[in-house]
């Protein structure tokens, strides 16, 4: 009896999840083709999508494995960079002009890769806990853009050139990746409707992920590692798997984003980055997939509803951030919060407003 | 009688000019659009302020236009760049001056191009901002314009053969430099003899400094902003180093630094196309207006945006912008009219051709007993 | 000779870590948080004592002072109104705290000072420079080593010896335990910010005469680099973060001096990872013991 209700909750939370996605976007889609919606607000559709991902993503990490990854910025950057290099070797060599199939390749490429580089970063990193896992992820994420700032690609008469540290490539070729200067001169191909499928995807893959028998054993590893060692579970290899899953999903969302604007710099993923993405996390609540989509969106869009203040926008936000952190973690006040909403309880169990 | 007649003439004249005025003034709605918080703010607050202050003016000269400032915030960044552009036109701009940093211009611009939007930037000189654009016009030189300048400006006055080169390459503006300034230096037989680096976050520069001066460096070459600069040359001061220094226009503001020992910058030369010690008239009027509004010293970002603010009048005027037109109906308008003008500002003597890149003359500077002296 | 000179360069950076990583590791062994807002009170540190000197007219010891008192202020202000309320709360909520108190103080930071960048003044710490058999050496550098020695030595005494520094260590060692013994462990708390963020201002005023250049994004980066220097050494332990500070700092001018100055931070990075892939509690700290 108890172990149905547990599934009947998992499944409520699960529709509700996609019903909200789903909805959201429908509506969005409405008034997009109504031309209700505000350029600002249409403007950040895609940004707000990426985002979700990576939320979610190192939900996956965080929450639901339970290490503390300060440089998941580091694959996003992986996957933006992909993306826009293979996005401008199918149209520059292989002359596929069809904006879709492009986006679809180079978003897989970008997965593709940002998996391998996660890969190999979790094989030395698993092996620490704690803080020191989170320095060292710190550490990667930063080495990668040190990377990435002297890399050079280009292409020119059907051929690929790539160069590192010193720009030694022939004259009067198109650059793709010009060090400092980012990836340039990207044709943007990025779509709302391509976002909304990746945020699917996303949600599919974890809630799928969490509530499999892989997916137990993850959280048993985070919940005590030596007890969950003892029954025979894996842990390093469940360990590697949310971590490589958040880093393909990383790299997916790098992809889309990569490729919605004209063009990335390697200063777009830095720590702070990194940071705003955990912000995310935390405040959806760990291990609460909604939550990270909701937050996600919340926040993406709170800075821009800010704008008002002008300078002070960013003091609000580091206040508001300071204040939801303590209202929603402090045992006392966090009491009197439930006790004040107890009677409105019942009716309110659908979750808040995903817009 | 003949008198009184005359003197109601004339003040009904004066009455119907003032309704004129009144009724014709055109309100130009101007969005700026630079990174007013975070780490670049000191760049966008000043373009701001510099836009303000040529806002202020032209609107209590109360003449055909009256400006109606708009300001976004883009962070400094590719991706609130799009957001504050966006809010911007939803704001009802009708062109913009911006963005201030090289990489959020090209991204804003990019998306500016297929909205059809006219952006005039003061201080984005990357050729990456005008380049495939037809809508983007800037006010300072190009990244490689100055990059060849300064090494033609070196070899011609025999300054030294041997440099060492220092830049940002974590930065657009200081890369786009340096790649212009080492080939065309090679060319001219200067010899480089060291190139160093560091980025945004860079403090110690202990090992830039000794890697030019074990070299035997005689120049030193800085296409880089001045706060970093300042870092070096305290730093060469330290090691007893003391080669030619060579800076761009973003070295301008060293010498209004808080707190700088200017004796630091003895000697110092740039190339430069506006300073606040200048006893050029309207630059004393505009930095005495500055520092009344703001109590600073207006660096050459402000100066930028201020110029910015009059060519978009001059523009306007030219075009015949009215207060009702969308910024999609002024873009094409806008642009063939800005290729038409010229404008004396306070950063020179300034026209564009159709690329979007300005023509002005840079001039040489030197720093001597903490003045900017010109040759 | 140019080794010679790379390996001061590196010592005078490397104690600057050194010094702020003190106040990571402080805080950090007794409180078991990342104060990430540490940076950023350094950054408040500086400005203080730029306005003593330059705006005030205080002498320069006066100044350093001023700035201790209102950065120690400023330090209990802030564990009491934003720490105090999550000390049961999860480590993580904690550490989403003190970044928003890290963009608070820069926030702020910007609004009274401006964006405009400050050259902190000349004083008896940076004004010379000495000359060491053909070496040239900042009596910064000198300032700034001294300073960490007499620190790491005085922390060491005061947790060792003191009443209130036992106390520390027992908190640090089981929190609970120690509030069963009677140790005011909020009291606990509250000191070792106000120590931490006096060392800070002490940091401050040091960075800034080693590289006189004040924004309200100073502390940042210096602070990041020192909370890995302080993660390399053994975070909670004083000595180990001293050690790392100083290795870090020779790291980094090493690896930019004999490799590439474009790979500088990233070979600071790679060694970090080797060191504690092969010392997974960093070069001084205490391995922990898991217990079943």
């Amino acid at each position: 009896m108890k172990l149905t209700k547990a599934k009947r909750n998992k499944l409520i939370y699960n529709i509700v999840t996609f019903a909200l996605v789903i909805g959201a976007f429908l509506i969005l889609q409405s008034m997009i083709a109504n031309k209700t919606i505000t350029r600002s607000l249409k403007g950040q559709l895609v940004p707000i999508c990426c985002w979700i991902v990576m939320a979610v993503s190192l939900n996956l990490v965080i929450g639901i494995s339970g290490e503390l990854s300060l440089g998941h910025a580091g694959f996003m950057s992986v996957g933006a960079y992909t993306g826009a290099v293979v996005s401008g070797l199918l149209m520059h060599v292989y002359d596929i002009q069809d904006p879709t199939l492009r986006l679809v390749i180079a978003i897989v490429a970008g997965g593709l890769l940002a998996g391998i580089v996660g890969a190999l970063i979790g094989i030395p990193v698993l092996r620490l806990r704690g803080d020191y896992l989170a320095i060292v992820t710190l550490a990667f994420g930063e080495i990668i853009r040190n990377l990435v700032n002297v890399l050079y690609i280009g292409t020119g008469d059907g051929r690929l050139y790539g160069s590192f540290l010193n720009k030694k490539l022939p004259e009067g070729i198109t650059m793709l990746v010009d060090g400092a200067k980012g990836a340039v001169k990207i044709k943007p191909i990025s779509t709302f409707t391509a976002g909304f499928i990746l945020v699917l995807i996303t949600l599919v893959v974890v809630l799928n992920l969490v509530n499999s028998r892989a997916g137990r054993a993850i959280k048993a590893c985070r919940d005590n590692r030596i007890a969950a060692e003892s029954m025979g579970v894996n842990v390093t290899k469940y360990k590697m798997m949310a971590f490589v899953t958040a880093a393909v999903l990383a790299g997916m969302a790098g992809a889309l984003y990569g490729l919605n604007s004209s063009t990335v710099v390697p200063t777009q993923f830095t720590f702070n980055q990194s940071i705003n993405v955990l912000v995310f996390v935390v405040l959806g609540g760990l291990g609460n997939v909604l939550g990270s989509v909701i937050s996600a969106t919340l926040l993406t869009i709170l800075p821009e509803m800010l704008r008002a203040f002008a300078d002070y926008r960013m003091l609000v936000y580091a206040v508001v951030l300071i204040l939801v952190m303590i209202f929603t973690n402090n045992p006392t006040i966090r009491s009197f919060l439930n006790r004040l909403i107890a009677p409105f309880k019942r009716k309110e169990t659908t979750g808040g407003d995903a817009q | 009688m003949k008198k009184l007649v005359a003197l109601m003439m004339a003040l009904a004249m004066l009455l119907s000019v003032a309704s004129v005025v009144a009724e014709d003034a055109i309100t130009l709605k101007i969005a700026h659009i630079g990174p007013t918080t975070g780490a670049a703010a000191l760049y966008g607050l000043a373009t701001l302020h510099g836009a303000e202050v040529a806002a202020a003016e032209i609107n209590e000269a109360g003449g055909k236009y009256k400006i109606e400032l708009i300001n976004e915030d883009d962070e400094h960044n590719v991706e609130k760049v799009i957001n504050a552009y966006n809010a911007a036109l939803d704001a009802g701009a009708q062109m913009i001056l911006g963005t201030t940093t090289s990489k959020p211009c090209e991204a804003a611009g990019a998306q500016g191009y297929t909205d059809r939007v006219f952006f005039l930037t003061p201080s984005a000189s990357s050729t990456a901002v005008i380049e495939d654009k037809d809508n983007v016009f800037q006010i300072c030189f190009t990244d490689p314009n100055q990059g060849k300048a300064s090494a033609q400006y070196i070899a011609e006055h025999k300054l030294g053969q041997k440099i060492a080169v220092i830049y940002n390459n974590a930065d657009v503006y200081s890369t786009g430099i340096r790649d212009t300034f080492v080939p065309t230096a090679q060319e001219l037989g200067l010899e480089i003899v060291s190139e160093t680096t560091f980025t945004d976050e860079t403090t110690d520069f202990t090992v830039q400094v000794a890697d030019a001066q074990n070299a035997g460096a005689e120049i030193v070459f800085l296409p880089i902003y001045y706060t970093p600069a300042s870092l070096i040359l305290k730093t060469a001061a330290d090691k007893a180093y003391k080669p030619i220094f060579f800076g761009v226009d973003g070295m301008d503001g060293i010498l209004s630094v808080e707190g700088f020992d200017t004796s630091l910058a003895e000697g110092v030369m740039l190339l430069t196309p506006f300073v606040a010690t200048s006893t050029d008239e309207k630059v004393v009027n505009f930095v005495t207006k500055y520092q009344a509004a703001y109590n600073e010293i207006p660096i050459q970002f402000a100066a930028d945006a201020y110029d910015g603010i009059y060519i978009l009048v001059a523009a306007a005027e030219k075009a015949g912008i009215t207060s009702e037109m969308s910024a999609e109906e002024a873009c094409d308008l806008l642009i063939a009219a800005i290729q038409e003008i010229t404008v004396d500002g306070i950063t020179g003597s300034m026209t564009w051709d159709e690329t979007g890149a300005v023509t002005k003359t840079p001039m040489a500077a030197t720093i001597v007993n903490g003045e900017y002296v010109f040759e | 000779m140019i080794f010679l000179d790379n390996l001061m360069n590196g010592l005078s950076l490397g104690s600057i870590y050194a010094i702020i990583a003190l106040g990571y590791t402080m805080v950090y062994g007794i409180a078991k948080m990342l104060n990430f807002a540490h940076g950023d009170v350094i950054m408040v540190g500086a400005y203080i004592a730029f306005c003593g000197l330059q705006y005030w007219g205080l002498p320069p010891i006066v100044a350093i002072l001023a700035a201790m008192v209102v950065c120690t202020v400023l330090g209990i202000t802030i564990e009491g109104l934003a720490y105090r309320p999550l000390r049961q709360a999860a480590s993580l909520a904690v550490l989403i705290t003190a970044i928003g108190m890290s963009y608070l103080l820069q926030n702020v930071a910007l609004m009274i000072w401006g964006a405009n960048p400050k050259s902190f003044p000349r004083t008896f710490i940076n004004s010379s420079i000495l000359h060491i058999g053909g070496l040239n050496v900042s009596s910064a550098t000198i300032y700034t080593i001294l300073a960490n020695v007499v620190i790491m030595i005085a922390l060491t005494l005061f947790t060792a010896k003191t009443k209130m520094g036992k106390a520390m260590r027992c908190v640090s060692e089981d929190r609970g335990a120690a509030e069963l013994m009677g140790i005011n462990v909020n009291r606990t708390i509250s000191v070792t910010f106000a120590i931490g963020s006096a060392l800070a201002a002490i940091a401050g005023v040091l960075l800034c005469s080693s590289y006189p250049i004040l924004q309200p994004t100073t502390g940042s980066m210096p602070g990041i680099k020192a909370f890995t220097a302080a993660v390399f050494g053994g975070i909670g332990s004083i000595p180990g973060a001293m050690l790392g500070g100083v290795l870090l700092g020779v790291i980094e001018i090493f690896g930019k001096a004999y490799i590439s100055t474009e790979l500088g931070d990233a070979i600071v990075f790679a060694v970090l990872i080797v060191v504690l892939l092969v010392k997974p509690s960093g070069l001084l700290g205490k391995p922990v013991r898991e217990k079943v």
